[in-house]
């Protein structure tokens, strides 16, 4: 996967994004603040991270949802973040989403028919009528559902459905890239896993690339070829999937890792790991240093008043802390 | 065997609705004894929720509705009794945790006199003392500066502290049991690792039993020692921890086994299909006449569309509500478990 990434040019690179909120008087809300990432055709990066910690912010500024306030986002070798008008149309078709909340993401009163075609219409893909009608059944069954299906309405689903239609909307236009914002946290674990598997299957016979944003790191752990750990909107390690989840270099990553439940009772009676205390501090006017350092077991003195760096650990693992 | 604390014998409860009767729970038995975790696991639907709060006396009727079954808690049958006996109960002999802190307390209120009002209740103090017992056990639960805690309204408190008070309210008065409803669903992992902390602390040294409701496999093998597998209103597997997690023996219990990815799973593993149940669950309003998990089962057979299965029990204490467990039925390898075929070693982490 190294290799893959330096002899193919990335599909997706960020450099230094950054997104600030205004928070009230002369406060400024960092949502992200510098982040820097790439990702190779046809693979998946997963992004988490605590809730609060900006990685949903990440996924919709790339998407230009919100308008990034520094750095610059190339798609394909183009920078996107100035495109405006028709060219920025064109891309869009290129870039989807599928969001987190099933329930909120799919509008009411259309049907899931005129859901999955909006783009279709946007775009003027299948100006014959008849053919749009088919393409829209071609993706409900693609995704698990039936053409009968088209006419309902949302309400008339399940969740694990809902987002179904959410990922046939997604799929419309023939993406490259998706964006899956905790696309699966809303969903129970049997279903998650049939919604993992139809991303996965996509994925291989689409070529597709994946941003998988979500705070469920076994997820990510299956699903991902590399991972970035976020934490206060800065970016805190990268690497290789296995290689960050067997030999996490960061103390957050350390403490989000052994946070995570395993699903083995002996296991649980063998490693009783200290937890890390405290809660993410707020994001707004965040203090010089490193944001981690009141939480981190390992902070010095340095760690407070000077910034970490991206340091590579081991090939292709980058993390960004003073006491590596 | 002791005693058991709780007792529920074949409980079901129905909701009356425009639509028809909705029946939530359809015949649970459990028993619990004092002092040990027992977790009930199952997806959105299954009826766990309703379960617990049907022991709490907490529904409505109308348009909730026993249609059958016995409440035993410490002998005495609790459907009986009415809501101003069950006042007598509720917060002093058990209590709730809820899974959303932010609507379970009230906005309107500082935290500190809704931690107090149950205690002035049960213990019949004063308004001073009371203060004195809420300020102890917020500072129990792990809330920085207690005194100004007790003065602070819940939107001003994040989720896990939020958590924490009402873990706080629900230990105020020594319950019995405690029932913890998804208490860090809302949470991130590294708050529910301090609140799953907490509360395995908080029992170990009251002695509370702790009733755990929840869908996330890794919270339960950290907390229980003892599972019920709930499935469209009814028990179909119950045993101990590791009977469950290394025995199981019904196919929904696989099917969910098999759903998650473990983070200290081989990485030969990873990018792998994962195990998944096709389908979803059945409408309860029409709960079908054999086994509820027939249609969604690999292994279902012509027995189970039409009759509902027995309760076998496997082994000391392991119950399963599956024909396959008939003497009659096919062998049939688990694909999880112990005796899973392709099992690896766990990896050290």
């Amino acid at each position: 996967m190294a290799e893959s990434n330096l002899t193919q040019a990335p599909l997706l690179q960020v450099d230094n994004l950054k997104k600030y909120f205004p928070a009230g008087k002369n406060q400024i809300l960092k949502a992200v603040d510098g982040v820097s990432f790439s990702i190779a055709r046809g693979e998946t990066l997963g992004l988490v991270g605590e809730s609060g910690c900006g990685k949903t912010t990440v996924g919709r500024t790339i998407l230009r949802l919100y308008e990034p306030d520094g750095g610059t986002v190339q798609f394909d070798g183009e920078d996107i973040s100035h495109l405006s008008g028709k060219a920025w149309k064109q891309m869009t078709r290129r870039m989807q989403m599928v969001f987190q909340d099933p329930y909120a993401s799919l509008n009411p009163f259309f049907t899931v028919g005129e859901i999955i075609e909006e783009g279709l219409v946007i775009h003027k893909l299948y100006p014959n009528k008849a053919e749009r009608k088919e393409r829209v059944y071609q993706l409900l069954e693609m995704v698990g559902l039936n053409k009968e299906h088209a006419n309902r309405f949302p309400h008339e689903f399940s969740g694990g459905q809902r987002q179904r239609v959410g990922i046939a909307r997604a799929l419309a236009l023939d993406p490259d890239f998706l964006i899956c914002d905790e696309a699966i946290s809303a969903l129970d674990v049997s279903i998650q896993a049939q919604v993992v598997n139809m991303l996965m299957r996509f994925q291989r016979e689409m070529n597709l690339t994946y941003l998988f944003i979500t705070h469920d790191l076994s997820m990510v752990r299956h699903i991902a070829d590399h991972t970035a750990v976020m934490y206060l909107g800065k970016m805190v390690e990268y690497g290789i999937t296995s290689e960050l989840y067997s030999h996490p270099a960061h103390p957050y990553t350390v403490g989000l890792l052994s946070a995570v439940p395993v699903p083995d009772p002996e296991y649980c009676r063998t490693h009783k790991p200290a937890h890390l205390q405290g809660e993410v501090p707020s994001p707004i006017n965040p203090k010089p240093g490193c944001r981690f350092c009141d939480r981190c077991p390992r902070a010095t003195e340095r760690c407070r008043q000077e910034e970490p760096a991206f340091t590579e650990v081991s090939p292709g693992h980058y993390a960004a802390c003073h006491n590596l | 065997m002791k005693q058991p604390i709780l007792e529920i014998k074949d409980l079901a409860v129905s909701f009356d609705t425009y639509a028809g009767e909705v029946q939530a729970v359809r015949g649970v038995s459990f028993s619990l004894q004092p002092g040990e975790t027992l977790a009930i696991v199952g997806e959105s639907g299954c009826g766990k929720s309703v379960s617990m709060q049907t022991i709490m006396g907490l529904l409505p009727s109308p348009p909730s509705r026993i249609k059958s079954g016995e409440i035993l808690y410490q002998g005495e049958d609790l459907v009986k009794k009415t809501d101003k006996e069950m006042e007598a109960y509720r917060g002093k002999e058990f209590s709730m945790v809820f899974q959303d802190s932010m609507t379970s307390l009230n906005p309107t209120m500082r935290v500190g006199r809704q931690i107090c009002e149950g205690i002035i209740k049960h213990q019949h103090v004063s308004r001073e003392e009371a203060k004195k017992i809420a300020i102890e056990m917020l500072r129990k639960v792990g809330l920085p500066n207690p005194e100004k805690c007790y003065r602070r309204y819940p939107h001003t408190m994040s989720g896990g502290m939020r958590q924490r008070v009402m873990i706080a309210m629900a230990l105020s008065c020594h319950p019995k049991i405690l029932f913890a409803d998804e208490p860090t669903t809302a949470l991130d992992v590294t708050m529910q690792a301090q609140i799953l902390d907490l509360m395995n602390d908080l029992k170990n040294n009251t002695g509370t039993a702790i009733v755990l409701v929840t869908h996330d496999l890794g919270v339960v093998a950290q907390m229980a020692d003892r599972i019920s597998v709930m499935y469209a209103g009814k028990i179909v597997e119950s045993g101990t921890a590791d009977q469950i997690f290394y025995n199981p023996r019904h196919p929904y219990t696989w099917g969910l086994l098999g759903s998650m990815p473990s983070v200290a799973q081989s990485s030969k593993n990873a990018k792998s299909e994962l195990m998944s149940i096709p389908g979803s669950p059945p409408d309860l309003f029409a709960p079908p006449k054999g086994c509820a998990f027939a249609a969604r089962c690999p292994y279902a057979m012509t027995a189970c569309q039409k009759v509902d299965a027995d309760t076998f029990q496997a082994d000391d204490g392991h119950m399963v509500r599956c024909w396959l467990m008939d003497s009659r039925a096919p062998a049939v390898t688990p694909p999880v478990g112990r005796h899973a075929a392709g099992q690896t070693g766990k990896e050290e982490n």
